[in-house]
Protein backbone atom coordinates (compact mmCIF):
# COMPACT_ATOMS: atom_id res chain seq x y z
CA UNK A 1 0.00 0.00 0.00
CA UNK A 2 2.96 2.24 0.69
CA UNK A 3 2.81 5.34 -1.44
CA UNK A 4 -0.08 4.15 -3.58
CA UNK A 5 -2.07 7.12 -4.83
CA UNK A 6 -5.50 7.93 -3.47
CA UNK A 7 -8.48 7.56 -5.84
CA UNK A 8 -11.94 8.99 -5.44
CA UNK A 9 -14.71 6.58 -6.40
CA UNK A 10 -17.97 7.52 -8.11
CA UNK A 11 -20.74 4.98 -8.62
CA UNK A 12 -23.76 5.09 -10.93
CA UNK A 13 -26.45 3.16 -9.11
CA UNK A 14 -28.60 2.52 -12.17
CA UNK A 15 -28.99 3.60 -15.78
CA UNK A 16 -30.30 7.12 -16.13
CA UNK A 17 -28.72 8.40 -12.91
CA UNK A 18 -25.49 10.35 -12.40
CA UNK A 19 -22.36 8.92 -10.88
CA UNK A 20 -22.28 9.84 -7.19
CA UNK A 21 -19.23 10.02 -4.93
CA UNK A 22 -19.04 6.83 -2.87
CA UNK A 23 -15.69 7.14 -1.11
CA UNK A 24 -12.01 6.70 -1.74
CA UNK A 25 -9.33 4.04 -1.81
CA UNK A 26 -5.64 3.48 -2.50
CA UNK A 27 -4.46 1.60 -5.57
CA UNK A 28 -1.29 1.50 -7.68
CA UNK A 29 -3.08 2.15 -10.98
CA UNK A 30 -6.50 2.78 -12.52
CA UNK A 31 -7.19 -0.87 -13.33
CA UNK A 32 -6.57 -1.94 -9.74
CA UNK A 33 -8.50 1.05 -8.45
CA UNK A 34 -11.53 -0.03 -10.49
CA UNK A 35 -11.32 -3.62 -9.25
CA UNK A 36 -10.89 -2.53 -5.64
CA UNK A 37 -13.75 -0.07 -6.00
CA UNK A 38 -15.99 -2.87 -7.27
CA UNK A 39 -15.13 -5.04 -4.28
CA UNK A 40 -15.38 -2.22 -1.79
CA UNK A 41 -18.35 -0.17 -2.93
CA UNK A 42 -20.59 -2.52 -4.94
CA UNK A 43 -20.84 -5.73 -2.90
CA UNK A 44 -24.64 -5.54 -3.05
CA UNK A 45 -25.38 -4.46 -6.61
CA UNK A 46 -25.02 -0.79 -5.68
CA UNK A 47 -23.76 0.10 -9.11
CA UNK A 48 -23.80 -0.47 -12.86
CA UNK A 49 -20.83 1.78 -13.59
CA UNK A 50 -17.82 3.07 -11.64
CA UNK A 51 -15.49 6.02 -12.18
CA UNK A 52 -12.18 6.30 -10.37
CA UNK A 53 -10.36 9.63 -10.38
CA UNK A 54 -6.91 10.34 -8.92
CA UNK A 55 -7.70 12.45 -5.86
CA UNK A 56 -4.98 14.98 -6.73
CA UNK A 57 -6.60 15.59 -10.13
CA UNK A 58 -9.63 17.16 -8.47
CA UNK A 59 -9.67 20.93 -8.19
CA UNK A 60 -11.89 22.15 -5.38
CA UNK A 61 -13.25 25.53 -4.42
CA UNK A 62 -11.76 27.11 -1.32
CA UNK A 63 -13.99 26.34 1.70
CA UNK A 64 -13.03 29.68 3.28
CA UNK A 65 -14.18 31.63 0.24
CA UNK A 66 -17.78 30.51 0.69
CA UNK A 67 -19.14 34.03 0.79
CA UNK A 68 -17.41 35.62 -2.13
CA UNK A 69 -17.41 32.54 -4.33
CA UNK A 70 -21.08 31.65 -4.02
CA UNK A 71 -22.72 34.95 -3.24
CA UNK A 72 -23.82 35.91 -6.72
CA UNK A 73 -27.15 33.98 -6.68
CA UNK A 74 -28.11 35.77 -3.47
CA UNK A 75 -30.65 38.48 -3.97
CA UNK A 76 -31.55 36.91 -7.29
CA UNK A 77 -34.78 35.25 -6.25
CA UNK A 78 -36.13 35.96 -9.72
CA UNK A 79 -34.19 32.93 -10.89
CA UNK A 80 -36.71 30.73 -9.06
CA UNK A 81 -40.19 29.99 -10.37
CA UNK A 82 -41.61 30.66 -6.90
CA UNK A 83 -40.64 34.35 -7.28
CA UNK A 84 -43.52 34.87 -9.72
CA UNK A 85 -46.73 34.94 -7.71
CA UNK A 86 -49.13 36.78 -9.99
CA UNK A 87 -49.63 33.69 -12.10
CA UNK A 88 -50.95 31.69 -9.16
CA UNK A 89 -54.08 29.74 -10.06
CA UNK A 90 -53.35 29.89 -13.76
CA UNK A 91 -53.27 26.38 -15.15
CA UNK A 92 -50.28 24.72 -16.79
CA UNK A 93 -47.98 27.67 -15.95
CA UNK B 1 -8.83 31.72 7.66
CA UNK B 2 -7.13 32.68 10.94
CA UNK B 3 -7.80 30.78 14.17
CA UNK B 4 -10.26 33.27 15.62
CA UNK B 5 -12.39 33.36 12.49
CA UNK B 6 -11.97 29.60 12.15
CA UNK B 7 -13.09 28.94 15.69
CA UNK B 8 -16.11 31.22 15.22
CA UNK B 9 -17.04 29.38 12.04
CA UNK B 10 -16.59 26.01 13.78
CA UNK B 11 -18.68 27.10 16.77
CA UNK B 12 -21.43 28.23 14.43
CA UNK B 13 -21.42 24.83 12.69
CA UNK B 14 -21.70 23.09 16.08
CA UNK B 15 -24.51 25.37 17.24
CA UNK B 16 -26.44 24.71 14.04
CA UNK B 17 -25.77 20.95 14.39
CA UNK B 18 -24.27 21.15 10.91
CA UNK B 19 -21.36 19.14 9.50
CA UNK B 20 -17.65 19.80 9.42
CA UNK B 21 -15.91 18.86 6.17
CA UNK B 22 -12.23 17.98 5.64
CA UNK B 23 -11.03 21.37 4.44
CA UNK B 24 -12.83 23.37 7.12
CA UNK B 25 -10.86 24.91 9.95
CA UNK B 26 -11.24 22.79 13.09
CA UNK B 27 -9.69 22.85 16.58
CA UNK B 28 -6.61 20.65 16.87
CA UNK B 29 -8.18 18.69 19.74
CA UNK B 30 -11.26 17.94 17.62
CA UNK B 31 -9.05 16.66 14.81
CA UNK B 32 -6.97 14.55 17.23
CA UNK B 33 -10.04 13.08 18.89
CA UNK B 34 -11.52 12.13 15.53
CA UNK B 35 -8.32 10.57 14.22
CA UNK B 36 -8.05 8.51 17.40
CA UNK B 37 -11.70 7.43 17.40
CA UNK B 38 -12.01 6.71 13.68
CA UNK B 39 -8.70 4.84 13.41
CA UNK B 40 -9.51 2.77 16.52
CA UNK B 41 -12.84 2.01 14.96
CA UNK B 42 -11.14 0.97 11.69
CA UNK B 43 -8.67 -1.24 13.56
CA UNK B 44 -11.58 -2.90 15.37
CA UNK B 45 -13.23 -3.81 12.07
CA UNK B 46 -9.97 -5.24 10.73
CA UNK B 47 -9.02 -7.20 13.85
CA UNK B 48 -12.69 -8.15 14.24
CA UNK B 49 -12.45 -10.33 11.15
CA UNK B 50 -10.26 -12.83 12.98
CA UNK B 51 -12.56 -14.54 15.50
CA UNK B 52 -15.01 -15.27 12.68
CA UNK B 53 -12.53 -16.02 9.92
CA UNK B 54 -11.37 -18.73 12.31
CA UNK B 55 -14.64 -20.59 11.66
CA UNK B 56 -15.01 -20.16 7.88
CA UNK B 57 -13.38 -23.49 7.04
CA UNK B 58 -15.44 -25.27 9.71
CA UNK B 59 -18.86 -23.77 8.98
CA UNK B 60 -21.50 -26.52 9.21
CA UNK B 61 -22.84 -26.03 5.67
CA UNK B 62 -21.95 -24.39 2.38
CA UNK B 63 -24.71 -21.84 2.94
CA UNK B 64 -23.33 -20.89 6.36
CA UNK B 65 -19.84 -20.71 4.93
CA UNK B 66 -20.92 -18.33 2.15
CA UNK B 67 -22.76 -16.13 4.66
CA UNK B 68 -19.83 -16.02 7.05
CA UNK B 69 -17.42 -15.13 4.25
CA UNK B 70 -19.72 -12.32 3.13
CA UNK B 71 -19.87 -10.98 6.67
CA UNK B 72 -16.11 -11.09 7.18
CA UNK B 73 -15.65 -9.40 3.81
CA UNK B 74 -18.05 -6.66 4.93
CA UNK B 75 -15.94 -6.08 8.05
CA UNK B 76 -12.87 -5.61 5.84
CA UNK B 77 -14.89 -3.08 3.86
CA UNK B 78 -15.92 -1.27 7.05
CA UNK B 79 -12.27 -0.99 8.06
CA UNK B 80 -11.41 0.52 4.68
CA UNK B 81 -14.28 3.04 4.70
CA UNK B 82 -13.10 4.18 8.11
CA UNK B 83 -9.42 4.42 7.20
CA UNK B 84 -10.51 6.61 4.28
CA UNK B 85 -12.48 8.84 6.62
CA UNK B 86 -9.58 9.12 9.07
CA UNK B 87 -7.23 9.92 6.23
CA UNK B 88 -9.23 13.03 5.30
CA UNK B 89 -8.02 14.46 8.63
CA UNK B 90 -4.44 14.39 7.40
CA UNK B 91 -3.13 11.15 8.91
CA UNK B 92 -1.70 8.84 6.22
CA UNK B 93 -3.13 5.34 6.10
CA UNK B 94 0.29 3.69 6.35
CA UNK B 95 0.86 5.47 9.63
CA UNK B 96 -2.37 4.05 11.08
CA UNK B 97 -1.67 0.54 9.79
CA UNK B 98 1.84 0.62 11.17
CA UNK B 99 0.61 1.79 14.56
CA UNK B 100 -1.74 -1.20 14.66
CA UNK B 101 0.92 -3.69 13.68
CA UNK B 102 3.39 -2.20 16.13
CA UNK B 103 0.86 -2.71 18.92
CA UNK B 104 0.64 1.05 19.54
CA UNK B 105 -3.01 1.44 18.55
CA UNK B 106 -6.13 0.39 20.38
CA UNK B 107 -9.12 -1.52 19.08
CA UNK B 108 -12.29 -2.80 20.66
CA UNK B 109 -11.44 -5.12 23.56
CA UNK B 110 -14.17 -7.58 22.50
CA UNK B 111 -12.03 -9.04 19.73
CA UNK B 112 -9.47 -10.29 22.20
CA UNK B 113 -11.82 -13.04 23.34
CA UNK B 114 -11.65 -16.45 21.64
CA UNK B 115 -14.51 -17.89 19.53
CA UNK B 116 -14.43 -21.44 20.84
CA UNK B 117 -17.47 -23.04 19.22
CA UNK B 118 -19.66 -22.62 16.14
CA UNK B 119 -22.34 -21.17 18.41
CA UNK B 120 -20.00 -18.25 19.04
CA UNK B 121 -20.63 -17.21 15.42
CA UNK B 122 -24.25 -16.82 16.45
CA UNK B 123 -23.51 -14.99 19.69
CA UNK B 124 -21.00 -12.66 18.01
CA UNK B 125 -23.44 -11.73 15.25
CA UNK B 126 -26.34 -11.26 17.64
CA UNK B 127 -24.60 -9.60 20.61
CA UNK B 128 -21.37 -8.08 19.26
CA UNK B 129 -22.75 -6.79 15.98
CA UNK B 130 -25.94 -5.89 17.85
CA UNK B 131 -24.01 -3.73 20.31
CA UNK B 132 -22.00 -2.26 17.44
CA UNK B 133 -25.22 -1.26 15.65
CA UNK B 134 -26.55 0.39 18.81
CA UNK B 135 -23.33 2.38 19.07
CA UNK B 136 -23.09 3.18 15.39
CA UNK B 137 -26.58 4.33 14.46
CA UNK B 138 -26.17 7.64 16.35
CA UNK B 139 -22.73 8.04 14.75
CA UNK B 140 -24.48 8.42 11.38
CA UNK B 141 -25.20 11.94 12.66
CA UNK B 142 -21.67 12.64 13.88
CA UNK B 143 -20.54 16.18 13.15
CA UNK B 144 -17.60 15.15 10.95
CA UNK B 145 -19.02 14.55 7.47
CA UNK B 146 -16.72 11.76 6.18
CA UNK B 147 -17.13 9.79 9.43
CA UNK B 148 -20.92 10.13 9.40
CA UNK B 149 -21.09 9.07 5.74
CA UNK B 150 -18.92 6.01 6.41
CA UNK B 151 -21.21 5.10 9.30
CA UNK B 152 -24.31 5.32 7.11
CA UNK B 153 -22.80 2.82 4.71
CA UNK B 154 -21.67 0.57 7.56
CA UNK B 155 -25.02 0.59 9.35
CA UNK B 156 -26.80 -0.46 6.16
CA UNK B 157 -24.60 -3.53 6.04
CA UNK B 158 -24.61 -4.38 9.74
CA UNK B 159 -28.20 -5.47 10.08
CA UNK B 160 -27.56 -8.57 8.01
CA UNK B 161 -24.73 -9.40 10.40
CA UNK B 162 -26.96 -9.36 13.42
CA UNK B 163 -29.73 -11.30 11.74
CA UNK B 164 -27.47 -14.09 10.54
CA UNK B 165 -26.14 -14.43 14.10
CA UNK B 166 -29.63 -14.52 15.51
CA UNK B 167 -30.56 -17.21 13.01
CA UNK B 168 -27.58 -19.38 13.97
CA UNK B 169 -28.57 -19.19 17.64
CA UNK B 170 -32.23 -19.83 16.88
CA UNK B 171 -31.45 -22.95 14.89
CA UNK B 172 -29.19 -24.30 17.60
CA UNK B 173 -31.73 -23.45 20.26
CA UNK B 174 -34.40 -25.42 18.38
CA UNK B 175 -32.02 -28.33 17.83
CA UNK B 176 -30.92 -31.09 20.20
CA UNK B 177 -30.38 -30.50 23.91
CA UNK B 178 -26.65 -30.41 23.31
CA UNK B 179 -27.01 -27.83 20.53
CA UNK B 180 -29.24 -25.69 22.70
CA UNK B 181 -26.68 -25.83 25.51
CA UNK B 182 -23.99 -24.82 23.03
CA UNK B 183 -26.02 -21.74 22.09
CA UNK B 184 -26.64 -20.88 25.75
CA UNK B 185 -22.94 -21.23 26.60
CA UNK B 186 -22.02 -18.91 23.75
CA UNK B 187 -24.53 -16.29 24.92
CA UNK B 188 -23.13 -16.63 28.44
CA UNK B 189 -19.62 -16.04 27.16
CA UNK B 190 -20.37 -13.00 25.01
CA UNK B 191 -23.01 -11.20 27.10
CA UNK B 192 -20.79 -9.25 29.51
CA UNK B 193 -18.02 -8.43 27.01
CA UNK B 194 -20.67 -7.11 24.58
CA UNK B 195 -22.13 -4.80 27.27
CA UNK B 196 -18.63 -3.50 27.90
CA UNK B 197 -18.33 -2.55 24.22
CA UNK B 198 -20.22 0.64 25.07
CA UNK B 199 -17.24 1.81 27.11
CA UNK B 200 -16.77 2.59 30.79
CA UNK B 201 -19.65 3.89 32.95
CA UNK B 202 -20.47 7.57 32.46
CA UNK B 203 -18.80 8.65 35.72
CA UNK B 204 -15.56 7.03 34.53
CA UNK B 205 -15.62 8.23 30.93
CA UNK B 206 -13.68 11.50 30.98
CA UNK B 207 -13.79 12.23 27.24
CA UNK B 208 -17.49 11.64 26.71
CA UNK B 209 -18.64 15.14 27.62
CA UNK B 210 -16.31 16.83 25.15
CA UNK B 211 -17.31 14.38 22.41
CA UNK B 212 -20.94 15.16 23.08
CA UNK B 213 -20.26 18.90 22.99
CA UNK B 214 -18.66 18.37 19.60
CA UNK B 215 -21.69 16.42 18.34
CA UNK B 216 -19.53 13.37 17.70
CA UNK B 217 -21.23 11.33 20.40
CA UNK B 218 -24.98 11.73 20.78
CA UNK B 219 -25.75 9.50 23.77
CA UNK B 220 -23.74 8.50 26.82
CA UNK B 221 -22.21 5.04 27.23
CA UNK B 222 -24.66 4.05 29.96
CA UNK B 223 -27.64 5.31 27.99
CA UNK B 224 -26.72 3.20 24.95
CA UNK B 225 -25.91 0.17 27.12
CA UNK B 226 -29.28 0.40 28.81
CA UNK B 227 -31.10 0.56 25.48
CA UNK B 228 -29.16 -2.45 24.24
CA UNK B 229 -30.05 -4.49 27.32
CA UNK B 230 -33.73 -3.70 26.74
CA UNK B 231 -33.57 -4.97 23.17
CA UNK B 232 -31.72 -8.13 24.12
CA UNK B 233 -34.19 -8.96 26.89
CA UNK B 234 -36.96 -9.13 24.32
CA UNK B 235 -34.99 -10.98 21.68
CA UNK B 236 -33.53 -13.63 23.99
CA UNK B 237 -37.06 -14.83 24.66
CA UNK B 238 -37.63 -15.48 20.98
CA UNK B 239 -34.41 -17.44 21.01
CA UNK B 240 -35.65 -19.56 23.89
CA UNK B 241 -32.43 -18.78 25.76
CA UNK B 242 -31.58 -16.62 28.79
CA UNK B 243 -29.16 -13.79 29.50
CA UNK B 244 -26.64 -14.67 32.22
CA UNK B 245 -27.67 -11.76 34.45
CA UNK B 246 -30.37 -12.09 37.12
CA UNK B 247 -30.25 -8.40 37.96
CA UNK B 248 -31.74 -7.12 34.73
CA UNK B 249 -34.79 -4.99 35.42
CA UNK B 250 -36.70 -2.08 33.97
CA UNK B 251 -36.54 0.88 36.31
CA UNK B 252 -39.99 2.45 36.21
CA UNK B 253 -38.72 5.72 37.65
CA UNK B 254 -35.88 6.36 35.25
CA UNK B 255 -37.59 4.42 32.44
CA UNK B 256 -34.27 2.70 31.82
CA UNK B 257 -33.08 -0.87 31.74
CA UNK B 258 -30.61 -1.85 34.42
CA UNK B 259 -28.19 -4.76 34.52
CA UNK B 260 -25.89 -6.48 36.99
CA UNK B 261 -22.34 -5.28 37.71
CA UNK B 262 -19.68 -5.65 35.03
CA UNK B 263 -16.05 -6.45 35.68
CA UNK B 264 -14.38 -3.20 34.62
CA UNK B 265 -11.01 -4.39 35.86
CA UNK B 266 -11.18 -7.15 33.31
CA UNK B 267 -12.12 -4.58 30.66
CA UNK B 268 -9.10 -2.42 31.48
CA UNK B 269 -6.87 -5.45 31.60
CA UNK B 270 -7.94 -6.67 28.16
CA UNK B 271 -7.62 -3.16 26.74
CA UNK B 272 -4.12 -2.93 28.19
CA UNK B 273 -3.15 -6.01 26.21
CA UNK B 274 -3.71 -8.81 28.71
CA UNK B 275 -6.81 -10.44 27.22
CA UNK B 276 -6.83 -14.09 26.18
CA UNK B 277 -6.07 -13.36 22.49
CA UNK B 278 -4.35 -9.95 22.25
CA UNK B 279 -0.96 -11.35 21.25
CA UNK B 280 -2.47 -13.85 18.82
CA UNK B 281 -4.60 -11.18 17.09
CA UNK B 282 -1.66 -8.83 16.57
CA UNK B 283 0.60 -11.62 15.42
CA UNK B 284 -1.99 -12.70 12.85
CA UNK B 285 -2.41 -9.14 11.57
CA UNK B 286 1.35 -8.72 11.34
CA UNK B 287 1.89 -11.95 9.43
CA UNK B 288 -1.02 -11.20 7.06
CA UNK B 289 0.61 -7.84 6.34
CA UNK B 290 4.03 -9.40 5.79
CA UNK B 291 2.66 -12.26 3.70
CA UNK B 292 0.93 -9.75 1.44
CA UNK B 293 4.08 -7.73 0.83
CA UNK B 294 4.94 -9.47 -2.45
CA UNK B 295 1.47 -8.73 -3.82
CA UNK B 296 1.79 -5.04 -3.02
CA UNK B 297 5.27 -4.95 -4.50
CA UNK B 298 4.19 -6.74 -7.68
CA UNK B 299 1.21 -4.40 -8.14
CA UNK B 300 3.42 -1.33 -7.67
CA UNK B 301 6.04 -2.69 -10.09
CA UNK B 302 3.38 -3.43 -12.71
CA UNK B 303 1.88 0.05 -12.35
CA UNK B 304 5.32 1.64 -12.73
CA UNK B 305 6.00 -0.43 -15.85
CA UNK B 306 2.67 0.52 -17.41
CA UNK B 307 3.33 4.16 -16.69
CA UNK B 308 6.79 3.98 -18.24
CA UNK B 309 5.27 2.39 -21.36
CA UNK B 310 2.75 5.22 -21.66
CA UNK B 311 5.46 7.84 -21.19
CA UNK B 312 7.71 6.27 -23.84
FE1 LIG C 1 -18.51 -3.85 10.94
FE1 LIG D 1 -20.57 -6.42 11.55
Amino acid sequence: MSGWPLWEVFVRSSRGLSHVHAGSLHAPDAAMALRNARDLYTRRNEGVSIWVVPADAIAASDPDAKGSFFESPQGKDYRHATYYTQSEGVKHL
Amino acid sequence: MDDTAGQANFDALMAADSRVEPRDWMPEAYRRTLVRQISQHAHSEIIGMQPEANWITRAPSLRRKAILMAKVQDEAGHGLYLYSAAETLGTPRDEMMEALIAGKARYSSIFNYPAVSWADMGAIGWLVDGAAICNQVPLCRASYGPYARAMVRICKEESFHQRQGFEILLELSRGSAVQKQMAQDAVNRWYAPSLMMFGPPDDDSPNSLQSMAWNIKRFSNDELRSRFVGMMVEQVEVLGLTLPDDQIRFNEETKKWEHGPLDWNEFKDVLAGHGPCNAQRLERRRSAHDDGAWVREAAAAYAAKQQAAVAA
